[in-house]
């Protein structure tokens, strides 16, 4: 099955990280990868440079952000490949920014041929 | 006669029947119904052939084919490949049913019904519904939510366990320990919901998921929650009086508690104690079994119960551990350091019951004025023999 692990996380929440962050991550991705479990995965821009767009009435209609109330935002993600969710939250807890935001977990879904 | 065979079959069998429909078939739905079947089929059947020598065996082969049948259907417009595995599913059933073994699966249902991705009070209706073959209904009426509620709730439950991938497998290793706090939390949750408001079924079927998950995997902690619901159960008869007033400990007529379970969960729990892995429930079994062997209110062992109560709060440190320690320490011959601990822990329990009637009860023994602590304990209190029971106190 694939997951994608969703990584929220307030904004320079990783400021009281204990070590190097971009090494953990780095060596995160490099034991998926190595496990067979890596799919995907990226960083994302801040929320600050995030636009949406909405389709109303045949326009389309732009804002800046979502700027959402919720103190966390989504900072990146993995898809991953894994057997099932169990071994998919085990590599979602190894995620570094766990330590301090959240790491959610959502199957993909799969379409009927 | 054969309503009641069939209703004691179903009751007996049907949590192991269903674990291995689910083990074999991997859906709780076309488990459910199959089961259903089968019990029709029961029904219909026994009545002429006679009982089988052995019910669940028959219930599981009669259902594995009537699971197959209702795939069959659902795969008629499908492929051919689809048809063919389910052929050889079907053609995997010995004829034979009677000389079967059932394969217990039952703890892997256990641990995927109270997996910690579920929601806890999905995790208590999924496990009443498939281990212990409860109706919806009976789950609503037990949680006093309506029906629908109830059937969304599991519906939403095993439909998250498809879709998430949700593994059917017993943990392994280091992830054992939190996975059987889940599930030992469920149990007592069912156990409770049937102590407090009396509904005997429930706390009935939570010591018999305890004995199942303890016969199948015996770690000390299981054999812990099981001996502390034995003792809870045991003093169960003399914990109201005849007015359905509620009796403290202190007043209960404890001749009227039942010695020999109180002897068989004590056996149990010093067998788990000897394996040295202490956990909570340990620890509350004990407390309670000192309370049980003490002969009288005054002559039982607080100096224990409070060393219990400390080495249960270096496990749990909850402040309702800390207000049953505080508790303990007053019995134990310190009333006043109880009073000043347990006024500590005023802004975590505000609204807390059990908190305002520790309190009052404290204020009184310290010869502080209390009516108005007990006041504050009456107005938390929903039940009217509890009520009854605060306002004898406060005069």
């Amino acid at each position: 099955m694939q997951y994608m692990a969703l990584i929220y996380a307030v904004p320079n929440g990783e400021e009281g990280y204990e070590g190097d962050i971009m090494a953990d991550y780095g060596q995160f991705t490099q034991d998926a990868i190595a496990a067979g479990v890596y799919v995907s995965g990226e960083a994302l821009m801040p929320e600050t440079d995030a636009s949406t767009v909405r389709m109303r009435d045949g326009k389309a209609q732009i804002t800046d952000g979502p700027f959402a109330e919720t103190k966390e935002t989504l900072g990146g993600y993995y898809l991953l490949e894994c057997a099932d969710l169990d071994e998919a939250l085990k590599w979602g807890a190894r995620i570094p920014s766990a330590k301090y935001g959240c790491v959610e977990i959502r199957p993909i879904m799969v379409f009927d041929q | 006669m054969t309503q009641v065979a069939l209703a004691q079959a179903y009751k007996a069998e049907s949590g192991r029947v269903l674990a291995a429909l689910i083990a074999q078939f991997r859906d709780f739905d076309l488990a459910e119904e199959a089961l259903q079947d089968a019990m029709i089929e029961a029904a219909r059947t026994w009545p002429n052939s006679g009982t089988p020598s052995n019910t669940g065996a028959w219930l599981l082969a009669v259902s594995r084919r009537r699971a197959v049948d209702r795939l069959r259907k659902v795969a008629r417009a499908k492929d051919e490949a689809v048809r063919q595995n389910l052929s050889l599913l079907a053609g995997d059933q010995p004829e034979d049913e009677a000389a079967q073994e059932i394969p217990d699966e039952r703890l892997r249902l256990i641990f995927t019904c109270c997996h910690p991705a579920l929601a806890q009070e999905a995790q208590v209706a999924l496990t009443l519904r498939t281990l212990c073959g409860l109706t919806a209904r009976e789950i609503a009426r037990a949680f006093l939510v309506p029906h629908a509620t109830m059937n969304q709730r599991l519906t939403r439950a095993k439909a998250k366990i498809r879709h998430a991938g949700i593994p059917y497998k017993v943990p392994e290793g280091r992830d054992i320990p939190a996975r059987l706090q889940a599930v030992l939390s469920v149990i007592y949750l069912i156990f409770n919901a049937g102590y407090a408001p009396r509904n005997p079924v429930l706390s009935a079927e939570a010591l018999r998921l305890c004995e199942v998950l303890h016969g199948l995997q015996p770690l000390p902690e299981t054999a812990g929650l099981w001996a502390l619901m034995a003792l809870h159960l045991a003093r169960d008869p003399a914990r109201l009086d005849v007015d359905n007033t509620l009796m403290s400990l202190k007043d209960q007529d404890r001749t009227l508690w039942d010695h020999s379970a109180i002897g068989l969960a004590k056996t149990r729990l010093l067998h788990a104690l000897a394996q040295s892995r202490p956990g909570p429930y340990q620890i509350q079994a004990a407390i309670s079994a000192l309370h049980c062997e003490a002969e009288s209110w005054a002559a039982t062992d607080w100096p224990q119960i409070l060393a219990l109560y400390g080495a249960l709060y270096k496990l749990s440190p909850t402040p309702v551990v800390a207000l049953n320690r505080a508790v303990a320490k007053a019995h134990a011959g310190a009333p006043n350091a109880a009073l000043a601990a347990l006024l500590k822990l005023e802004a975590s329990l505000e609204g807390y019951q059990p908190f305002h009637a520790a309190k009052a009860e404290l204020m009184a023994q310290c010869g502080h004025a209390a009516w108005s602590e007990y006041e504050r304990a009456i107005s938390l209190t929903p039940a009217p023999e509890e009520q009854a029971f605060l306002r004898r106190k406060q005069q």
